[in-house]
């Protein structure tokens, strides 16, 4: 997929540069774009760090365990066939916290342990049912308290406000996790079969 | 509004640090250890940004995305939306490293203070890598077919996209 894109990338980019004249900035753009990669995470590194040695500390001090434990009640509320899987629903738990908090690589681990836990309960599936479905749809809405990333990122692109997205960023990522979670519903309304 | 995210920093650094030292954690360790795996994910990260930064720099350089935008401006714009925003918000889906190499460069053109820049910026904070997240998730439990998947988390992403460009502007 990325070897497409990127190929894409490459080939349009000098197409481009043809058509427009800038053959000349294409070829300083090249070494430029690979300097400009490293510099960008350098300068976002400290920032990123802060954050993840930030939720670290949340962690270990039980603060994720406690998250989980208050969302459990609404995420089997809204999974009704996994809700007694209580070993998927433990795991599903983690990963949703684990998202909010911003700790992508316990996120993801915890997330495929979800799945897999989920998967197991059935019969021999090919199709997901609807708890699976939704789970993933809440993963892609992205909720987190602070979206490190970006934020480092505006930080290093020089902004003097580079937390002043949050509340937009709250409610949008709230938007989305609604409007994903009611067209889950809704489509699994529609769907005949589990 | 801009007070809230200005207290949050703080706000968030403190509770967490006194929990922390509440629950007996040893706090510093703790920091030291999720700083650790800061480094370590951009370690992990830094091959795909190096090669995507190129990508998009190319791709800036050549003029393309000058192009693209006169063509997509007359659209754009019946929706209130800057025109630079956009192949961020298409990148946004299906690459976290291209998405983050197009953040960069609207910042580079905009601003990231301008209201392109923080549009991007919201949109990239409020929504996933989905289809990426899909294929993951999916193919780690063995099952092939997605069903609904694609089109709810799809939904989601233009919901959070719609949302970025409306509390940027209302804000």
């Amino acid at each position: 997929m990325l070897a497409y894109l990127w190929l894409f990338m490459i080939i349009v980019s000098f197409f481009c540069s043809i058509l427009t004249g800038n053959v000349e900035a294409l070829a300083m753009s090249i070494t430029e774009g690979a300097d400009k990669a490293i510099k960008l995470l350098l300068s976002m590194a400290g920032v990123m760090c802060l954050w993840t040695g930030i939720m670290k500390i949340g962690d270990k001090s039980g603060l994720t365990d406690a998250a989980a434990r208050l969302l459990s009640p609404v995420l089997a509320r809204l999974m009704p066939e996994q809700r007694h899987n209580s070993k998927a629903m433990r795991s599903v738990a983690a990963n949703v916290t684990a998202n909010i908090l911003g700790l992508g690589n316990a996120a993801t681990p915890l997330g495929i342990k979800a799945m897999r836990e989920m998967a197991a309960s059935g019969d021999e599936r090919t199709l997901p049912d609807r708890s699976m479905i939704l789970f993933v749809v809440i993963n892609t809405a992205s909720l987190q308290l602070i979206p490190t990333t970006a934020a480092a990122l505006r930080q290093a692109a020089g902004s003097t406000q580079p937390y002043s997205i949050l509340p937009c960023v709250w409610i949008s990522s709230a938007a989305a996790l609604a409007a994903g979670i009611s067209a889950a519903k809704l489509f699994g309304a529609w769907r005949k079969n589990g | 509004m801009d007070k809230i995210g200005l207290y949050a920093v703080p706000v968030v650094i403190s509770v967490i640090a006194a929990w922390g030292a509440l629950k007996g954690t040893d706090i510093f360790e703790a920091f030291k250890e999720g700083a650790r795996d800061g480094i370590t994910s951009l370690v992990s990260i830094a091959p795909s940004v190096i090669g995507l930064v190129i990508g998009v720099n190319m791709l800036t350089a050549s003029g393309f995305f000058d192009m693209l935008c006169g063509w997509l401006s007359p659209v754009t714009q019946s929706l209130g939306v800057p025109p630079e925003v956009l192949p961020m918000a298409l990148m946004r889906p299906v690459s976290g490293s291209g998405s983050f190499a197009l953040l960069n460069s609207v910042f580079e053109k905009c601003g990231a203070d301008s209201e392109a820049g923080r549009i991007a910026s919201v949109m990239a904070g409020s929504t996933e890598t989905t289809f990426y997240a899909i294929a993951v998730y999916f193919g780690a439990a063995g099952i092939k077919k997605t069903s609904y998947a694609i089109p709810a988390a799809v939904l989601a992403d233009m919901t959070g996209m719609l949302m970025a460009v409306i509390t940027v502007k209302l804000m």
